[in-house]
């Protein structure tokens, strides 16, 4: 197994979890958006939720690992750096979606 | 009389236009060599089979790559007007005449090279043709390695890392393989650095193959294979 390999599997396996994911966060959306919740009943109903808890760090995992590895290969492909900076560049993409993704999950559940 | 525009020089050059008679059932490759022989003499062109089996004779016609030997004039022409330039994406030798080995290069970097996986001593594998595996690697075998689709890869033209569909269609055709030693090599390889993962799917490879194969198809089985792992083939 080569790394290139292994980054495709990963990112399309992360791929098959976000098409559920999206669907699920927009209709999400729309149903708060169109009841006119405000955010101290938003908050109060995912405060303490397992469920949302559960599904939002999936979520923030899956970006995670896919969005990075797309970048990776738009930068490889188009710009001149050289594959080392890119795979930094696209590290501190991960660790930076993580890190406010999760402190985001965090402040709502 | 047609007008024809054809590429004089290597990377340095311009068009030069000359006038040929128009006949019947004239391929493009029909007037390339009248202008060689009376009009032109030191014309660099290549050929060998003129009848498609070769792969030799490929050349950008009014803005595709085409098998220059089994494109009718009357197909491919625009009013009156062929404009004739060496293949896209390999380095100019001279006039019409590209250097391959670059391209031949890219079949090593997929993998797409036969390892066999038993001796002479040894009994055959015993391969039917419904076998599904040899169903697929007979989906691209008939390949002849003109560098058409090679040529017609927008991928190709911007990413000097990326193998193209050729070398990836040819690693296709050995991941099915039963004969192959190296299968799982070849699939690695193929899904390596400037494999299928560069690959954008649009499918101008297949929409220019001569032979009528699929090179995008062999490509998303490669990717295919990669969630899945290799098919089962019969044992050697
Ligand atoms: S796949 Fe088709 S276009 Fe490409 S090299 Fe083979 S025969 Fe030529
Ligand atoms: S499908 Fe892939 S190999 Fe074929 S022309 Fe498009 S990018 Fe190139
Ligand atoms: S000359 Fe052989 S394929 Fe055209």
């Amino acid at each position: 197994m080569t790394v290139v390999r292994g980054l495709f599997i990963a990112q399309r396996y992360s791929a098959m979890l976000l098409a559920p994911f999206v669907l699920i966060h927009l209709a999400l959306i729309i149903i708060v958006v169109r009841n006119g919740l405000t955010a101290e009943e938003i908050l109060s109903r995912t405060n303490g939720s397992t469920l949302w808890f559960v599904f939002y760090v999936a979520f923030v995992l899956a970006v995670t690992v896919h969005a990075p590895i797309g970048v990776r290969n738009v930068l490889n492909e188009w710009t001149r750096l050289s594959g080392g900076v890119v795979n930094v560049i696209c590290l501190c993409l991960a660790l930076l979606m993580l890190s406010t993704g999760l402190r985001a999950v965090f402040a709502v559940t | 009389m047609l007008k024809v525009s054809i590429w004089r020089g290597v990377d340095e050059g311009e068009f030069i236009d000359y006038e040929v008679p128009m006949r019947a059932n004239q391929t493009v490759l029909d007037i390339v060599t009248e202008v060689q022989r009376n009009q032109e003499p030191d014309l660099a062109y290549r050929f060998a089979c003129r009848v498609g089996v070769c792969g030799s004779c490929a050349m950008t016609v009014n803005g595709r790559p085409r098998w220059t030997c089994r494109s009718h004039v009357n197909d491919v022409i625009d009013g009156d007007r062929l404009v004739l330039e060496p293949l896209r994406s390999h380095p100019r030798i001279r006039d019409l005449v590209v250097d391959l080995a670059p391209f031949f290069e890219t079949w090593k970097g997929s993998g797409a090279v036969f390892k066999p996986s038993a001796t002479r001593d040894d009994k055959p594998v015993k391969i039917t043709a419904d076998d599904p595996a040899r169903k697929n690697a007979d989906a691209g075998i008939e390949c002849i390695n003109c560098a058409v689709c090679y040529s017609a890869c927008d991928v190709v033209s911007w990413d000097k890392n990326y193998l193209g569909p050729a070398a990836l269609n040819r690693a296709w055709t050995l991941v099915n393989d039963a004969k192959h030693g190296e299968r799982k090599e070849t699939l690695n390889k193929a899904l390596g650095d400037g494999g299928c993962g560069s690959c954008h799917s649009m499918g101008n490879c297949t929409r220019n193959c001569p032979v009528g194969l699929s090179p995008s198809a062999g490509i998303a089985g490669l990717k295919k294979f990669a969630l899945r792992g290799l098919p089962k083939v019969e044992k050697p």
